[in-house]
């Protein structure tokens, strides 16, 4: 994270939650990125499709493989970003699987995210023992044992990813009963900023999630209304800055 | 301290995971040398699953060369997928998991799966590609019968890549309740490890049994690899044998080792169907057992090192072996075994040891449609 944005994190952090938008990298993602930004999303992260995703539920795997389908490969995916980082100062961060970063070299998919504009990357199914010298945010969840909660804290960059469920990605009625527990033994090993993902897709997660973290990051949610066009994802950021901003 | 094959294996999972293979690991490591566990095991495979399996001379199958068969089709089931599954059971029970699930791409893995559950009264789901229920529809009638959830999994090809995904989403989910029980090398750490001495037993069995037969090692040993797991079981005793060559036999249309690349897939770094972006490719095979596009991460090392040589057979070359083995022999062997039965015929060698890894019942509906 460069200087500038983590005193922006820092001065946005005094007035509000943080807000965490996922969105697919489609030809179309840097207008929708904008257009979540203008709504209030703080941070977007950048899902670079892969064909077997294992973390990702049904609405997060379909949106890979139409992105796929849509020709979006990494070094697409990599100017799409490019394009996002023309018209936005936010954190961009691509989310991805290491299948992706192995193929295209460890090292050079680093360099190229970072020249294409990322402020940090999250591999999905990268434990934070493995590759440690890759610099990116790193998960925790439920079942992570406070020893690994301490390994990630420590190795993480800019802010720590809460996984709320044990489960894949994918909207749920009701906030994880998980992520308090979680969100309070992460507090006791560390100060970075706590973001939670996994099942948050409603205002009243939003709500309930901010008396516990940092932040929130909507996926499949925002995947879905964003395949229905700006104003739709506009509508659903704004319920959620609203939610955050008056928890 | 997660075994890896070289550059190949690890563990490649969501976080969520990782306490569970922590756990499995740490059980694995201590069960392996415990006296207790041998066996049980032990016992298990004597009188429930018929072992030893016996080697067959087959002379008018090859009238050329002096060929024997490991007769892993006459084990209970009907394949060598039982070994894993009762050895996996065992550690399962030892965990204290009582709901297990499981992939399957034949059915044989599904099938043994079923069995163990229904043996020890455990929980039983299995995901199985749609497209293969429908090439192996008595299997999944089989699965039904000994008390098994088969859930279809409807996207992508419908076969046993989307379920070992799906199985790995639904353990992902329940881990706390719930025991992965992989059918075959592969996966993360310490899969490939675990089912590899689950299947050693096969090459044990096989090495004693030809030195009795013959006072000699054969020249080659050969088996089919899907994911690989017959082939690393009848390998794994003779790899420091260096005079006994190691033919490893993929289906031509899915081929990861004869045509992969390196990439990451199930947890764990291999050689698999891939394209230069790693996107996992479909793998194309008359025998749902071997349509997979990925391989255990140790044939991998395996191929590298040159220990192992990897070739391929033709849906062709194995529905020619096929009918040659039943109309010869009077053996119905699964369409998997075929592929290695097929590059035995023409192998360049006096002495050869082919695994036949399971029996044709299955298939049957597959070849006359032909």
């Amino acid at each position: 994270m460069t200087g500038e944005d983590a005193r922006d994190r820092v001065e946005r952090s005094n007035r509000a939650k943080t807000l965490v938008i996922y969105l697919m990298a489609m030809p179309e993602t840097p207008e929708l990125a904008r257009a979540a930004v203008e709504a209030g999303a703080d941070i977007i992260e950048f899902g670079f499709p892969f064909s077997d995703p294992l973390a990702d539920g049904p609405v997060i795997r379909r949106a890979g493989e139409r992105a796929l389908a849509a020709g979006m490969r990494t070094k697409r995916c990599l100017e799409c970003l490019a394009e996002t980082r023309a018209i936005l100062d936010r954190p961009l961060v691509p989310m991805t699987y290491s299948s992706l970063l192995d193929a295209y070299g460890w090292e050079r998919f680093e360099r190229d995210a970072h020249a294409a504009g990322a402020t940090s990357l999250i591999i999905t199914d990268l434990p934070s023992d493995v590759r440690p010298e890759l610099r990116r945010v790193q998960l925790v969840a439920p079942t992570s044992t406070d020893e690994r909660l301490q390994l990630a804290a420590g190795t993480t960059d800019g802010w720590l990813y809460l996984v709320t469920v044990t489960g894949i990605t994918g909207a749920r009625s009701e906030l994880a009963p998980t992520l308090a527990p979680l969100a309070e033994r992460a507090r006791a090993v560390t100060s970075v900023p706590l973001y939670a993902g996994f099942g948050i897709s409603k205002p009243e997660h939003a709500r309930a999630a901010a008396d516990v973290v940092d932040g929130i990051v909507v996926g499949s949610r925002a995947v879905e209304a964003a395949e229905r066009g700006t104003r739709e994802l506009s509508a659903l950021v704004t319920s959620l800055r609203n939610a955050l901003d008056d928890a | 301290m997660t075994s890896t094959f070289g550059v190949y294996g690890g563990r490649y999972v969501p976080e969520t995971l990782i306490p569970a293979l922590d756990e499995l690991e740490g059980a694995w490591r201590s069960l392996a040398g415990d006296e207790s566990f041998r066996a049980e095991l032990g016992g298990l495979l004597a009188t429930y699953a018929g072992r030893p399996t016996p080697l067959t001379r087959v002379e008018r199958f090859s009238p050329d060369k002096r060929m024997y068969l490991k007769r892993e089709d006459l084990l209970h089931t009907g394949a060598h997928k039982l070994n894993n599954a009762l050895g996996q059971a065992v550690v399962a029970q030892r965990l204290g998991k009582r709901r297990i699930v499981a992939e399957t791409g034949a059915g044989q893995h599904g099938v043994a799966t079923a069995t163990v559950c229904a043996r020890f009264g455990l929980e039983c789901i299995v995901y199985m590609g749609s497209e293969d229920m429908r090439r192996q529809a008595p299997n999944v009638e089989r699965m039904k019968l000994l008390g098994a959830e088969v859930r279809p999994v409807e996207f992508g090809t419908r076969t046993l890549k989307e379920a070992t995904s799906e199985a790995i989403r639904d353990w992902i989910a329940n881990v706390e309740t719930t025991y992965y029980l992989i059918g075959s090398c592969v996966g993360p750490a310490p899969y490939p490890e675990m089912v590899r001495e689950l299947q050693r037993v096969i090459g044990s069995e096989a090495r004693a049994q030809i030195l009795a037969a013959e006072s000699r090692l054969p020249d080659a040993v050969v088996a089919c690899v899907g994911g690989g797991s017959n082939a690393i079981g009848m390998f794994f005793d003779f790899v420091p044998d260096a005079d006994v060559r190691l033919i490893g036999v993929e289906a031509a249309g899915a081929a990861s080792l004869g045509s992969g690349r390196a990439g990451v897939l199930h947890g764990a770094r291999s050689s698999l169907l891939a394209d230069e972006d790693g996107q996992i490719l479909d793998a194309h095979s008359i025998s749902a057992g071997l349509d997979y596009p990925g391989v255990g991460p140790e044939h991998a090392f395996l191929r590298d090192s040159g220990r192992a040589h990897y070739v391929t057979a033709t849906d062709d070359d194995a529905l020619a072996a096929f009918h040659r083995l039943c109309e010869t022999e009077g053996i119905v062997p699964a369409l998997e075994s075929s592929h290695a039965l097929a590059r035995a015929l023409d192998a360049d060698a006096e002495l050869v040891l082919v695994c036949l890894s399971g029996r044709g019942d299955k298939d049957l509906a597959e070849v006359l449609a032909r």
